[in-house]
């Protein structure tokens, strides 16, 4: 048990680390597949490995097996000594046993609850090999000691993949629920185990002595453990604070990665465009908004800048950061509620942008632009005001009426209304009002 | 913003000639934050008191120090980074908690801060917090803030009325208290203009109503952020993270 923890610990976190990604693979390296897999994921881990259908690997175990049962040796001894990873043949897939090409039916049945389908998996291997043993013809006294050795096959396999799981539950963070099971699992392959050893010694003629011969194991397990037991807390305390130490130097190994990436990055910028007040404000502007995105976005929710915006908050943000980088006038973004964009929102989205464009382009020297967007209900809000000089309504140059046009045209043609007004204190407002489109919760 | 009153400029304790051009305002602020580089660039625009009627008279970079220097010199106006080691503003908060609520000569806090997450400015302004602003503000601005602060007055930032009516709309819950826990239409549409980018003397001219009113309002909604004891808010606030 000691010594798989102990690997998890030196093989297994560069994977966990890589495990979200999409590429979780390293080069050439045997892993056990823990997708999709019946038994270890030894043939999924060797497929993959190898470039073949899991198939092939599989049928070539079987095949094995028939040859004095070389095939499980072989296979136990894989799953011994072959880490578990995430590669493997269509390791990205969702683990459901029964998208593969199964030589029997019956997985497709089981193939919706892939951890119920895999202890069901399981027990029919267990019982298929059974079956085989029986019509094998062996040497009688061979054959005796059969049936015990594959329920101590089956326990040890049991107690096996419930480490495995154990490993991969520290990746995927399964929730506590599944602990009984776990217990169940364990009991049961002990049960086996314990079946098959004594099965064995009854046959060995010396069942008399079961009840002494089980007193003395007890007496060594208890005798091993007071001995061995405070080394062995001390190992597992000291691998599980190793552990921690990787986490935080891999942390500060990404921290440090980004601050170099995009903060030095950004500083270097600056000091060669020092005398360029515009550029180093658009530097400083566009910096604080990426580390702003990287320090305070919740993890797994982080999109990256190549997707389009699909709510409207989003999308106001998006806008507001383009602008603000292209024509280097800070925009402060206000939003308030959210909802999906649909055909309409986004006729308005790309309105505000213009308005955005347009304050930054003659408003921009009095300071910043203050963007509002907000959802209330069924209507969706944007204000864009800026501090420019501000302008009089008769005598707007003829530009820019060209974009005021695009901006209340397209507003009115999407059904929305638009209005541009002087702002009591000086500059210039754009409100955007437009309902959402139907079929809206 | 014009509106600092004549009382204002002898209620501070201390005596140094506050005679500059901008007038008797006067007054006396401790600065708290970690950076030190920071509160050298606050100190050097907002610190000429002869001009600007602002005196620091302390500064301190963590929580210990903060609380020492606070009580020992007795601050109209606070400037409180949010995030300093040892606790964080909010515990500056929280052991300052006397003298906030001192009648005679209160010290009154104003959030200073980088972050714009909702979780931070939620829970300064929940700690006591007459206000919250970026360290983004320009040096006028800011100054007008301290004023602002000291007589009492609430000072909301655009994010800040963004994030309150985010908080106050988001739940469908009912209200536990009806006066508490719901924003009237005024104080939303207040609210509203200032997170449009408006002055508060650009919501008085557009609302129709005087620059005092549009304050009391704004108080009013301080003192619902800060006295509401729905549970929404506080979850609401570690639920969006995002800026």
């Amino acid at each position: 048990m000691l010594r798989p923890r102990g690997r998890v610990t030196i093989d297994g976190m560069p994977e966990a680390a890589a495990l979200p990604l999409d590429d979780p693979r390293p080069p050439r390296k045997l892993y056990r597949s823990s997708d999709g897999r019946w038994l270890g994921g030894v043939a999924r881990g060797l497929a993959g490995h190898l470039g073949l259908p899991v198939i092939w690997v599989r049928l070539a175990f079987v095949g094995l097996f028939m040859a004095n049962g070389l095939g499980a040796l072989l296979y136990a001894a894989f799953w011994f000594f072959v880490p578990l990873g995430v590669g493997g043949v269509g390791g990205h897939k969702p683990p459901l046993v029964g998208t593969e090409t199964s030589p029997e039916g019956r997985r497709r049945l089981v193939a919706r609850k892939p951890d119920k389908g895999q202890m069901v998996a399981l027990l029919l291997m267990v019982i298929v090999s059974m079956v085989f043993v029986g019509s094998v013809n062996l040497t009688n006294g061979a054959k005796a000691y059969l049936l015990p050795a594959v329920l101590v096959a089956a326990g040890v396999a049991l107690v096996w993949r419930q480490a495995d799981n154990a490993r991969r539950a520290r990746w995927v963070e399964v929730g506590s629920r599944r602990r009984t099971l776990t217990l169940l699992r364990a009991g049961v392959g002990v049960l086996l185990v314990t079946a098959g050893v004594s099965a064995i010694f009854v046959m060995q003629g010396s069942a008399a002595h079961l009840g002494a011969v089980l007193q003395a194991a007890l007496a060594v397990l208890v005798g091993i453990t007071l001995l061995a037991g405070p080394y062995l807390v001390r190992m597992t305390q000291d691998l599980s604070e190793e552990r921690l130490m990787r986490i935080r130097a891999q942390e500060r190994a990404e921290v440090a990665a980004h601050v170099h990436d995009s903060v030095l990055h950004t500083l270097t910028l600056i000091q060669r465009n020092a005398d360029n007040a515009g550029e180093v404000r658009r530097l400083a502007r566009a910096q604080e908004r990426d580390l702003r995105t990287w320090l305070y976005k919740p993890e797994g929710t982080g999109k990256d800048e190549a997707d389009e915006p699909d709510t409207v908050a989003e999308a106001v943000r998006r806008s507001a950061a383009e602008v603000e980088d292209k024509h280097g006038v800070p925009i402060e973004v206000v939003v308030v509620g959210d909802c999906p964009l649909d055909e309409r929102t986004g006729a308005q989205m790309q309105a505000a942008r213009e308005a955005m464009v347009n304050a930054a382009k003659y408003g921009g020297e009095g300071g910043a632009v203050q963007v509002y967007a907000e959802v209330e209900g069924r209507t969706v809000f944007v204000s864009v005001r800026d501090r420019g000089p501000g302008f009089d309504l008769d005598s707007i140059p003829a530009d820019r009426m060209g974009v005021r046009e695009s901006i209340i045209g397209r507003m009115e043609r999407h059904g929305g209304t638009a209005r541009l007004r002087a702002v009591p204190g000086g500059g210039t407002e754009v409100e955007l009002e437009m309902e959402r489109a139907e079929k809206t919760s | 913003m014009s509106d600092a009153t004549e009382a204002n400029g002898t209620a501070g304790a201390a005596e140094p000639a506050g005679s500059g051009p901008a007038g008797k305002r006067h007054v006396r602020v401790v600065l708290v934050d970690d950076h030190r580089m920071f509160r050298t660039g606050v100190q050097a625009e907002i610190g000429q008191t002869a001009e600007t009627g602002v005196e620091v008279v302390g500064e301190a970079a963590d929580v210990d120090q903060a609380v020492s220097v606070i009580t020992a010199t007795r601050p109209e106006v606070v400037l409180l980074d949010v995030h300093l080691p040892g606790g964080g503003g909010v515990e500056v908060l929280r052991r300052c908690a006397a003298l906030m609520a001192d009648a005679e000569r209160p010290v009154r806090f104003l959030a200073l801060s980088v972050s714009d997450a909702a979780e931070d400015v939620i829970g300064v302004i929940r700690g006591g917090a007459r206000g919250y602003v970026t360290k983004t503000i320009t040096g006028t601005d800011l100054v007008d803030s301290v004023f602002r602060v000291q007589e009492g007055d609430a000072v909301f930032s655009p994010r800040l009325a963004g994030f309150v009516l985010d908080a106050f709309a988001s739940t469908d819950a009912p209200p536990v208290d009806e006066d508490m826990d719901r924003l009237t239409q005024r104080e939303r549409e207040v609210l509203r203009l200032i997170a449009r980018g408006y002055a508060y003397k650009e919501i008085a001219k557009q609302l129709f109503i005087s620059v005092k009113t549009v304050e009391s309002h704004v108080s009013a909604v301080l003192r619902k952020l800060q006295l509401s004891n729905r549970h929404e808010l506080t979850r609401w606030a570690t639920a969006r993270r995002l800026v």
